[in-house]
């Protein structure tokens, strides 16, 4: 499959981050022709696993998280409509006129309107419509909604990829699944490339509601090598500009406390050796992805992180280039490959 | 045991002493409630009590915690006043006029400092406990700075209903001290849990987590209620049956625990209602992140004015709870597969979400 | 016969902002030729069809708009995006995050927002302003932008109808092709008076195409066919709702545009009640429809206007009942049926 017909199928699943399992088995049929093992773990990780062929393979473990931001009912009204609370990191702003998938007994399409114009004074329309003043709308009357939908079902955004000029694309769930996708076309350039150590890669859950998923594949794969691939904002107008990785320019790799020092050096010489496009993310904190988690997992994984530009995080229209996911995956693929850690091992200080 | 031993008992266990980090009294009340009925029972470094009955099944962790919310002691002034810090969550405007007790017996009044503007300005730093004492030399003879006091409240049944203290979480040790006395059959080796420190950041369970390493776990603790006037919006009441948590900030419960819950209740026919708590969380958060992963649930007590003195239970819930933990703990494995092959949780429907 | 609601469907597929209903035009132009004895399309741009009565009596136009809520690319700015004005009333707040499709080629777009992460407290409480909104269609930069995009560009929401729930449908541009297809359907019956089908032109904008349309045709009555503002959610007060979805058509007394004729509205509900067909009055006066231009022709027409209830109007997803909508072409065609007895009581 191609990479931007992978990543359509990838967009297309639903993962409220917390109930991702009905997407892990699709993630795992995309990842078995490309490996040797495929697992899922109690939490629906889902690990692909390819034998190194080294004499003392060690483990690199590449994760990306695959779960995604989303709603979950918290009452049903006697008129039939759903109120709901955030899962993860969700912007009021982004979900009047919108559409939804609700996870109830079965799936069921739900809108979220807007009062109409014509009744909105101006002063109102200063103001951010707050979420508890939000409400699901999925076309049936109270008792009728009451059999189809409970408290605590998930619902995640409905909305479709969109192809736009440049290799671009847009979807809801570009956090994370571009970083899936990476995962994928990395795992698929391996099979071309000679390389001494085990690879795990790992499609991770529950990210968005704190590195949950991360912390359980460190755990119980134990890697001496991790790679997370995550996005990262790009460029955008009205968003500081230390905070902007112009979209189409090659992959972020983060500077900073969080990462391993020599390993980052390692695969930013490695980038500029290959000529792999890369911009320089100096990251001062812990930078909310899974690399925070990987970095103090077990004993301590010497951890980089690589992120795909993304504009609009957060939104239904996260928008990312298909030349920077590929370029991700190239840069960890080679990276892995090479292994340039070994070599290096003895005379390295970190 | 019939209700008046289990009032009784219930209130036994929340009037103890037991603020975060000073769980020993809750412990001493606990521990010999045990006797008899399980095999083993231990005590961690933290200071969890792990009581174990033994089985050839599943290892089933059952975690109620021990403290509760109290104040530190901060600092004495020469007047005898004593300043302090909290506990775990304590709201300024809920302890206005409150009593505290140290464990040394000392009893005091919280108050606040009169020359302010507007009560929205009130903080735990502008109040301080006076414990009747005249001078500092007096106070230190009753207290030390790092004392920690509780609040008091004491235990009273109304119409089928308790109102006391430390409720959350005594209730749900109260919940687990039932069960294990009425020692359920099962297969399963079933892990009765005292946790220390809930209230500080989830600490003893997850070191009561790793020492076990089970195979799944349950939280049972308190929750909040959305039935009083004008409350923020909640979908559960007192009175309805025990909560099966969906999520709260620390955890999305996981979807076969809960679906396991549900049969269960279902099958018992035991009143329940969902949880979803967007604030707060319990022991359940630290359980499920151990080692790999443990696939971890939770069991609530609707309960109103959490985190007062004043905290209030229903008795039936409480004893809905009892119930739905006896058939969590004897349920076999087969009432779970069934469930999830069942796909009612959406998780297995994931066409829909495609456009 | 024509299917309504099929036609409904098809009909919110087309784009038609208003000034740019042409898709629109053509779709139905197509669609009543076969029914009707003349057809037009005026300098604005409306379509009008003529249907010879059978007997004498006097005319009657019937009127829906063709035109929805768009937007207009007003500036291309630094990075390539796009900055627009909205070509009728939408709420800003509702765009961030929509799909959009630009231009006559319908280049796919994106209106994004800044992430919450980078957002400040103030940003996370304060609506986000037309004037910072963009519109994202992927070029790497302003020349290439420039390249596909001219100003005065169309920019159109790219959302497709969805059936859910207890019969509803989800639809961008509900308003006012709802009206379009009930009228559609209508014109296939031959009335004993003469009859004039207007589908008009920026309606949103102004109720501009219905003016010179009904100047056109000077009719004696005229109904207008709409669909119209509904929200009866939770936590609004009642006599704020406006309409009801599913409680049937929504008769106008009165609107910021129009007075409506008491004895037609009074001859209309008196024929829903003869044939069981539910009813209700539109209960706020916010908003105006063509019916205000109408009304105003001439030496004054006697004017009514009936909407289905549509939730979440100036939106792309709007919602109505298909109940509703049924009730409204039964409620349209018996009305026209009895209409000489009106004409005998006047």
């Amino acid at each position: 499959m191609e990479l931007n017909d992978s990543l359509k199928v990838l967009c297309g699943l639903s993962a409220v981050t917390g109930r991702e399992k009905g997407a892990a088995s699709q993630i795992a049929a995309l990842f078995e022709p490309l490996c040797d093992e495929v697992r899922t773990d109690a939490f629906g990780n889902v690990y692909a696993s390819c034998r190194g062929e080294g004499r003392n393979p060690r483990t690199v473990l590449v994760t990306a998280h695959y779960d995604e931001i989303g709603l979950v009912v918290t009452g049903i009204e006697d008129s039939g409509f759903l109120r709901f609370a955030a899962m993860g990191g969700i912007d009021a702003k982004t979900l009047p006129a919108q559409e939804f998938t609700v996870f109830g007994r079965e799936p069921l399409y739900g809108v979220i309107g807007a009062k109409p114009p014509h009744l909105v004074s101006a002063e109102e329309m200063e103001k951010v419509i707050p979420i508890d003043d939000l409400r699901i709308d999925i076309g049936y009357s109270g008792d009728e909604a009451k059999k189809r939908v409970r408290v605590g079902d998930v619902v995640g955004f409905r909305f479709p990829v969109i192809e736009m000029k440049n290799n671009r694309m847009a979807s809801n769930a570009m956090d994370n699944r571009s970083g899936v996708a990476a995962l994928l076309e990395t795992l698929r350039l391996l099979k071309g490339l000679r390389h001494d150590d085990h690879v795990v890669v790992a499609a991770t859950v529950q990210e968005e509601l704190g590195l949950r998923g991360a912390v359980a594949a460190a755990f119980s794969t134990a890697p001496d090598l991790g790679i997370v691939v995550d996005v990262c904002h790009a460029d955008m107008p009205d968003a500081p500009p230390d905070d902007q990785f112009p979209l189409g320019k090659g992959v972020a790799i983060a500077i900073g406390p969080i990462v391993h020092p020599a390993r980052t050096k390692e695969v930013i010489e490695l980038a500029k050796r290959e000529r792999i496009p890369y911009q320089l993310d100096p990251e001062p904190g812990d930078t909310g992805t899974e690399a925070a988690a990987l970095q103090v997992a077990r004993e301590g994984i010497p951890t980089i992180l690589l992120s795909i530009p993304c504009r609009y995080m957060h939104s239904t229209v996260e928008t990312i280039s298909l030349d920077d996911v590929r370029g991700t995956a190239q840069l960890a693929a080679r990276f892995i490959a090479a292994g340039p850690w070994k070599e290096k091992e003895g005379g390295t200080t970190c | 045991m019939n209700d008046s031993n289990f009032v009784e008992m219930i209130a036994s266990i929340a009037q103890a002493f037991g603020p975060s980090g000073n769980e020993r009294n809750v412990r001493e009340v606990i521990e010999p409630m045990l006797s008899g009925c399980v095999d083993e029972v231990r005590v961690d470094a933290l200071g969890n009590l792990i009581a174990v009955k033994k089985g050839a099944g599943k290892k089933i962790m059952l975690a109620a915690h021990m403290d509760e919310i109290g104040v530190l002691v901060t600092f004495i002034d020469e007047k005898g006043f004593l300043r302090f810090g909290n506990v775990g969550g304590v709201s300024p405007f809920i302890s206005v006029g409150m009593r505290v007790i140290f464990e040394n017996g000392t009893v005091g009044t919280v108050w606040y400092e009169e020359k302010m503007d507007s009560m929205k300005e009130l903080k735990l730093d502008r109040m301080f406990i006076d414990i009747g004492a005249v001078s500092r030399e007096e106070a230190e003879t009753m207290v030390c700075v790092g004392d920690m006091a509780v609040f008091c409240g004491e235990a009273v049944e109304t119409n089928g209903r308790i109102i006391s203290k430390a409720l959350d979480d005594r209730a749900g040790c109260a919940a687990l001290v039932a069960l294990a006395r009425m020692m359920p059959e099962t297969e399963n080796e079933v892990y009765y849990v005292f946790t220390v420190q809930e209230e500080v950041g989830l600490r003893g369970a997850r070191t009561a987590a790793w020492g076990i390493m089970p195979d799944m776990a349950l939280a049972v603790d308190v929750t909040d209620v959305g039935d009083m006037p004008e409350s923020h919006h909640m979908a559960v009441s007192i009175g309805k049956g025990p909560t099966i948590k969906i999520k709260d900030s620390s955890i999305v419960c996981h979807p076969d625990v809960v679906s396991r819950l549900r049969s269960c209740a279902e099958k018992a026919e035991i009143p329940f209602q969902y949880e979803v708590l967007t604030a707060g969380g319990t022991d359940a958060g630290s359980i499920h992140l151990t080692a790999g992963g443990i696939p971890t649930g939770a069991v609530s007590i609707p309960t109103r004015f959490l985190h007062s003195p004043s905290e209030m239970i229903s008795v039936e819930d409480l004893k809905g709870v009892v119930n739905l933990l006896a058939a969590f703990i004897q349920a076999g494995e087969e009432s779970q597969e069934e469930d999830l092959s069942s796909g009612q949780d959406g998780e297995d429907t994931n066409d829909a979400g495609e456009n | 016969m024509l299917n309504p609601y099929e036609l409904l469907k098809e009909l919110t597929r087309l784009h038609g902002g208003s000034g740019d209903e042409d898709a629109v035009r053509d779709r139905l132009t197509e669609v009543i030729r076969p029914f009707v004895d003349e057809l037009h399309t005026d300098a604005t741009g409306n379509l009008i069809a003529f249907k010879k009565g059978t007997g004498s009596g006097p005319r009657v136009m019937l009127s829906a708009h063709m035109d929805e809520v768009s937007l207009m690319i007003t500036h291309i700015a630094d990075m390539g995006l796009l900055r627009f004005r909205t070509v009728g009333g939408i709420d800003p707040r509702i765009l961030i995050g929509k799909r959009v499709l630009v231009g006559p080629d319908r280049l796919p777009g994106v209106i994004g927002t800044k992430p919450i992460h980078l957002q400040t407290a103030a940003d996370r409480k304060n609506a986000t302003k037309l004037k910072d909104l963009r519109i994202d269609i992927g070029a790497n930069d302003k020349t290439q932008a420039e390249n596909l995009v001219k100003l005065g560009d169309r920019a159109v929401f790219d959302y497709e109808p969805v059936e859910f729930g207890d019969n509803k449908l989800m639809a961008k541009g509900l308003d006012d092709r709802a009206g379009c297809a009930v009228l559609a359907w209508l014109l296939q019956e031959r009335y004993t008076f003469d009859v004039y089908g207007c589908f008009t032109v920026q309606e949103e904008i102004g109720l501009r195409g219905a003016k010179t349309a009904s100047f056109a045709v000077m009719p004696d009555y005229a109904i207008i066919l709409e669909g119209t503002t509904c929200y009866d959610v939770p936590d609004t007060k009642e006599h704020l709702m406006s309409t009801w979805l599913g409680k049937g058509p929504a008769l106008t007394i009165m609107d910021r545009a129009v007075i409506s004729n008491r004895p037609l509205v009074d001859f209309i509900v008196e024929t829903a009640r003869q044939n069981g067909i539910p009813y209700q009055f539109k209960q706020t006066l916010s908003g105006g429809t063509d019916a205000g231009r109408i009304q105003g022709s001439g030496e004054g027409v006697k004017v009514a206007t009936m909407a289905v209830p549509c939730r979440y109007i100036h939106t792309p997803v709007s919602v109505l009942d298909r109940g509703d909508f049924d009730a409204m072409r039964r409620l349209a065609s018996a009305t026209l049926k009895r209409l000489p007895e009106l004409f005998g009581r006047t």
